[in-house]
């Protein structure tokens, strides 16, 4: 054990700020992050041990205490519901003997929820030791845990053949299906990787990128769609001794799973616009922040990335321009959907909790390591090589005036052909449920829990910045599904989950709102309860970051496009209800001591 | 016309918001003179016998009968109070909430180290004792609460202004060191 | 001084230095916006929200962010008072504040801004969490019900080698604030004592100690909180 921290440690160059790092290959060569080993740490980084548990108790894949041989996680998003996900849990419950959060008495296999997993177009779907099981049925499953009990390895343990495009390759081997439906600019296979660092970069300035750039129009991809040719801009022009470009990958907003699709597919075109983008701020190093539910493509963009590097894409003075020295690493994140937001990444790449910055300063000032960094989306990256490739005024023709270009959206849920479709922005949502043969649709939320929930009456309405903003996460919803019940419990569930808790807002409203859902759910509503729920919500507004500032929007957006669904809730003949029942109260108390309850007496 | 009627009364509560009222002093005269009282333990009338305009509650909800009373309160008066941190919070009885109650049983008639003649475990289970809630209730979670007296006790100044101001429709007057949690 | 720079808070005009963080301009101004969180000479980190104003339509924390030239603050408005006044409340609700039983009674923080804003109840139910109560350390008591999560002694606790005593655990909902087990057994009387009082609430509390100062001497037995910042 001794031998192995130290070892570990060293590794990373005793450096606290990479303590992620650290975490992760101890947790993997232990199953587990032992009392002794945070000891071991907290002499070998001078941290006290609190400090050092205070980021491995932030994660949710880091343990403290063993979790089983085989772990499993599986995915508790609503789209896994729709698809059974509660057959696969009461058959995962019946063949091991044990309950979710608990690990069987021999230590071979261990149970765990786990938030989305970015693979709601495959669901229901588990992660078994860093490999993905997408489509899992109850025959599956017992056959998966017969064969963990007889020891099989991972590789074993998976008798489907591989997925479809580049899940087939040696390095990926993954049963995960890319299922690209429509390609664009980005998806399409017209691009040879390399073009733009060998033959543009040469000819223009980083100035001229940025220009260029700015001249496209293009706004982040991640969801917030700030400007990007801006943001690589102040950050070209902010003092440092060193600028950072790190690209997102953490895709932790439910029902996305784009991210994942580019870095199968098309993870060249990413690397390539991370380069490009350290050439026009003046960076030469980039970092891909990978959710860890992603683990499985490691040896894969290892590969890509080294691939590269021989390919002189990436290294020292890249096609041949003096000073353009630029590479890649990978930093996993440790499970925490919070991390997807900037400054929280930032925090997390050194090594700490995940909390969000307080801004400003902004990223560009001062991001990773107080130096100037931009933080932008995978397919941010991967749209901005084409813009260099054919110009901004090229790009500028597809879209719509202010939301210029292409979006990839993750389309999940009750429709025909769920998956990965590339379009121009300007789509109208009602030509996206015929696109992917949606119907009796009565609910589709766009941009994931932290979005909005519409209804028909809104199908009308365009994919934009100005219109219905979007990651590009689009959950469909059938007639037959409870949305109160089924949908906004599970994300507001999610919110209360996922928050760092730095916030007094965010620990505290998201809890006390969902209780109150609850209530109404359980026939004690009153009329009160739902003006209480709409006044409370703005309370969140002054959250630090953008987690906090939507974490109600399950609930505000439902109520405000599902009114209907509120109103046959609420108890009509009542103004107060504080949900108080007598008889349930009571209940244990007699029981314990022995008598029948009798509320005739008093 | 006839005097305002108020009626109080303790729940889960120590009394302690009673003396308070009591500690009005020499206004306590002229509360007489403003208002009429009707179940309270102040007089000791034991049940309704009227309509009453002002109800004080003193304490929480612990146990079924501490909601009955509660509930017979708000039937009966025009305007509940919340008096005191028991009433509006659970107070000291509610720092049992959250520890499940056949802990707080075991601990009280078995387990606990006060507990000496008990050897067989027997817990109070006659029909005629109110039962145990699972936890503590603030009044307001159980019937509609209008106004609220924080203080534990409020002090006698906060309870005559308020008390005044109900009867007479005057503003209140809320000096800093009249509103306390303590 | 050559770049004082001149900034409102609600139609106030006030004068400051350059970069000052705008909870401090303010008071430097006679004007009082109230922090949780927030400790003079330390690093702020918007945790509590109390201090949240309005800048150009925008809530942001005062605690954290620089005042700047022609700046317009909205501090005093009714809505960003009920939003504070709903923030205290919803701290009072999500722990378990004790008040009539707590040694800080009086001199607590949070109970001090339940008084500014006049709190007869909270408008949110109670939750009544199950807490811990730490009492490991030979010198300190760390009582979960009634931290609030501000983080000062994260930040401002730490051993001469810069370690803190205090760290976060978990995190959402389940977050709590924990001592060291193995530094908390070796703390020294001062630092322990620093801790307590670098609490706003009743968090953390040296062994026996306790109730030193009698009802209606305490802190803010007599004045409101921010009473010695108004001019």
């Amino acid at each position: 054990m001794k031998n192995t921290v130290n070892q570990i440690v060293e590794k990373y160059g005793s450096d606290p700020t990479r303590l992620m790092d650290i975490l992760i290959d101890i947790q993997e060569s232990a199953g587990y992050i032992s009392k002794e080993a945070i000891g071991l740490l907290s002499q070998l980084l001078h941290m006290s041990q609190v400090d050092i548990e205070q980021t491995i108790t932030f994660y949710h894949f880091f343990s403290s205490k063993p979790q089983g041989k085989y772990a499993v996680y599986l995915n508790n998003s609503p789209v896994a519901y729709m698809f059974g996900r509660e057959a696969i849990k009461e058959t995962l419950e019946k063949e091991t003997g044990i309950k979710f959060g608990e690990v069987t008495a021999d230590g071979l296999i261990g149970l765990y929820d786990t938030a989305c997993i970015g693979m709601n177009d495959q669901e229901p779907a588990a992660i078994i030791n860093n490999k993905i099981f997408t489509r899992l049925t109850p025959y599956r499953i017992r056959e998966i845990v017969k064969h963990m009990r007889e020891g099989k390895d991972m590789d074993e343990l998976r008798n489907e053949s591989y997925g479809d495009g580049k899940n087939n390759l040696p390095s990926l081997r993954s049963m995960v299906s890319s299922n690209i439906r429509r390609k664009g600019m980005i998806l399409s296979d017209d691009y040879n990787s390399g073009t733009v660092t060998r033959e543009i970069l040469p000819k223009i300035s980083p100035e001229a990128v940025i220009a260029e750039i700015k001249h496209s129009h293009m706004r982040g991809r991640g969801g917030a769609g700030f400007p990007t040719g801006l943001k690589w801009e102040f950050c070209r022009r902010a003092k440092g001794d060193k600028h950072y470009v790190i690209c997102n990958a953490d895709e932790g907003e439910p029902g996305t799973f784009k991210d994942r699709v580019i870095l199968t597919e098309k993870p060249e075109l990413v690397f390539e616009g991370m380069a490009l983008a350290g050439y026009a701020i003046g960076g030469d190093e980039g970092i891909l922040y990978l959710r860890y539910e992603y683990r499985y493509m490691k040896n894969y963009l290892y590969g890509v990335l080294q691939q590269m590097r021989d390919n002189g894409l990436l290294g020292k003075s890249i096609s041949g321009i003096e000073g353009f020295d630029f590479d890649i690493r990978i930093q996993f994140g440790a499970g925490a959907y919070v991390c997807g937001e900037e400054s929280a990444l930032l925090e997390s790449l050194e090594g700490k909790r995940g909390e969000p910055r307080d801004k400003p300063p902004f990223p560009v000032e001062k991001g990773y390591l107080g130096q100037p960094s931009i933080i932008n989306n995978v397919e941010t990256f991967a749209t901005a090589v084409r813009i260099i490739q054919n110009g901004g005024e090229w790009f500028t023709q597809f879209g719509t005036d202010d939301s210029t270009g292409t979006k990839i959206l993750s389309i999940s849920g009750d429709c025909m052909f769920p998956g990965v479709y590339e379009v121009n922005w300007g789509f109208n949502v009602e030509d996206m449920l015929d696109m992917v043969g949606a119907y009796e649709v009565q609910a589709v939320q766009v941009g994931g829990p932290s979005g909005t929930l519409i209804g028909p009456a809104e199908f009308h309405r365009t994919l934009g910045y100005s219109d219905l903003s979007t990651g590009g996460s689009m959950i469909i919803f059938g007639k037959q599904r409870n949305l109160l019940k089924d949908v906004v419990v599970n994300f507001m569930e999610f919110f209360i989950d996922e928050s760092c808790g730095s916030c007094s807002t965010c620990r505290n409203m998201t809890q006390v709102m969902n209780n109150k859902l609850k209530k109404i759910l359980s026939g004690k509503g009153v009329e009160a309860d739902l003006i209480d729920l709409k006044t409370w919500s703005k309370t969140l507004n002054a959250s630090r970051c953008g987690l906090g500032q939507t974490a109600a929007n399950p609930i505000v957006s439902s109520l405000k496009n599902f009114p209907h669904l509120y109103n046959e809730l609420i108890q009509k003949d009542k103004e107060f209800d504080e949900g108080f029942d007598m008889e349930k109260s009571v209940q244990a108390a007699c029981t314990f001591v022995g008598r029948v309850p009798n509320f005739n007496h008093h | 016309m006839s005097k305002p009627v108020i009626a109080t009364t303790s729940l889960a509560g120590c009394f302690g918001c009673h003396m308070s009222l009591l500690d009005i002093d020499e206004r306590i005269l002229k509360l007489i003179e403003l208002v009429e009282f009707n179940k309270s333990p102040v007089d000791d009338i034991k049940t309704f016998t009227k309509a009453v305009d002002i109800g004080l509650i003193e304490g929480g909800c612990c146990n079924s009968e501490n909601v009955e009373v509660l509930k017979s309160f708000r039937k009966n008066c025009k305007i509940l109070v919340s008096v005191g941190e028991c009433a509006i919070m659970g107070g000291l009885p509610a720092l049992r909430n959250g520890i499940p109650i056949e802990e707080c049983l075991h601990e009280a008639y078995v387990g606990g180290p006060t507990v000496q003649l008990n050897k067989d475990g027997i817990m109070p289970n006659d029909d005629e004792l109110p039962m145990l809630l699972d936890r503590v209730y603030p009044c307001h979670e159980i019937v509609k609460i209008d106004y609220y007296l924080p203080g534990c006790p409020p002090s006698a100044d906060l309870i005559w202004e308020a008390v005044v101001a109900l009867v007479t429709g005057d503003p209140m007057k809320l000096p800093y060191e009249v509103v306390k949690f303590d | 001084m050559s770049d004082l720079i001149k900034f409102k808070i609600d139609g106030v005009e006030c004068m400051a230095e350059s970069g000052k963080y705008i909870v401090e301009a303010a008071a430097d101004n006679g004007i009082f916006i109230p922090t949780l969180c927030n400790m003079k000479g330390v690093k702020p980190k918007g945790a509590c929200r109390i201090c949240t104003v309005r800048i150009n339509g925008r809530l942001m924390t005062s605690c954290t962010t620089p005042v700047t030239d022609g700046m317009e603050i909205e501090s005093h408005s009714e809505d960003i008072q009920e939003l504070r006044k709903s923030i205290v409340e919803l701290l009072f609700v999500s722990g378990n504040h004790f008040c009539p039983a707590c040694e800080k009674s009086g001199n607590c923080e949070l109970q001090a801004l339940g008084y500014l804003y006049q709190m007869m109840v909270p408008r949110f139910p109670y939750e009544f969490p199950l807490k811990p109560v730490d009492a490991k350390s030979a010198k300190i008591i760390k009582d979960q019900n009634r931290c609030i999560f501000c983080k000062r002694c994260i930040k401002t606790i730490k051993d001469e080698e810069g370690r803190s005593y205090f760290a976060f655990r978990n995190r959402g909902h389940k977050l709590e604030v924990v001592l060291d087990e193995e530094m908390g057994n070796k703390i020294d009387d001062a630092t322990a004592q620093l801790a307590m009082e670098n609490c706003p609430v009743g968090s953390i509390l040296v062994k026996e100690k306790g109730f030193t100062v009698p009802i209606g001497k305490r802190k803010y037995d007599k004045a409101p909180i921010g009473s010695e910042i108004k001019l």
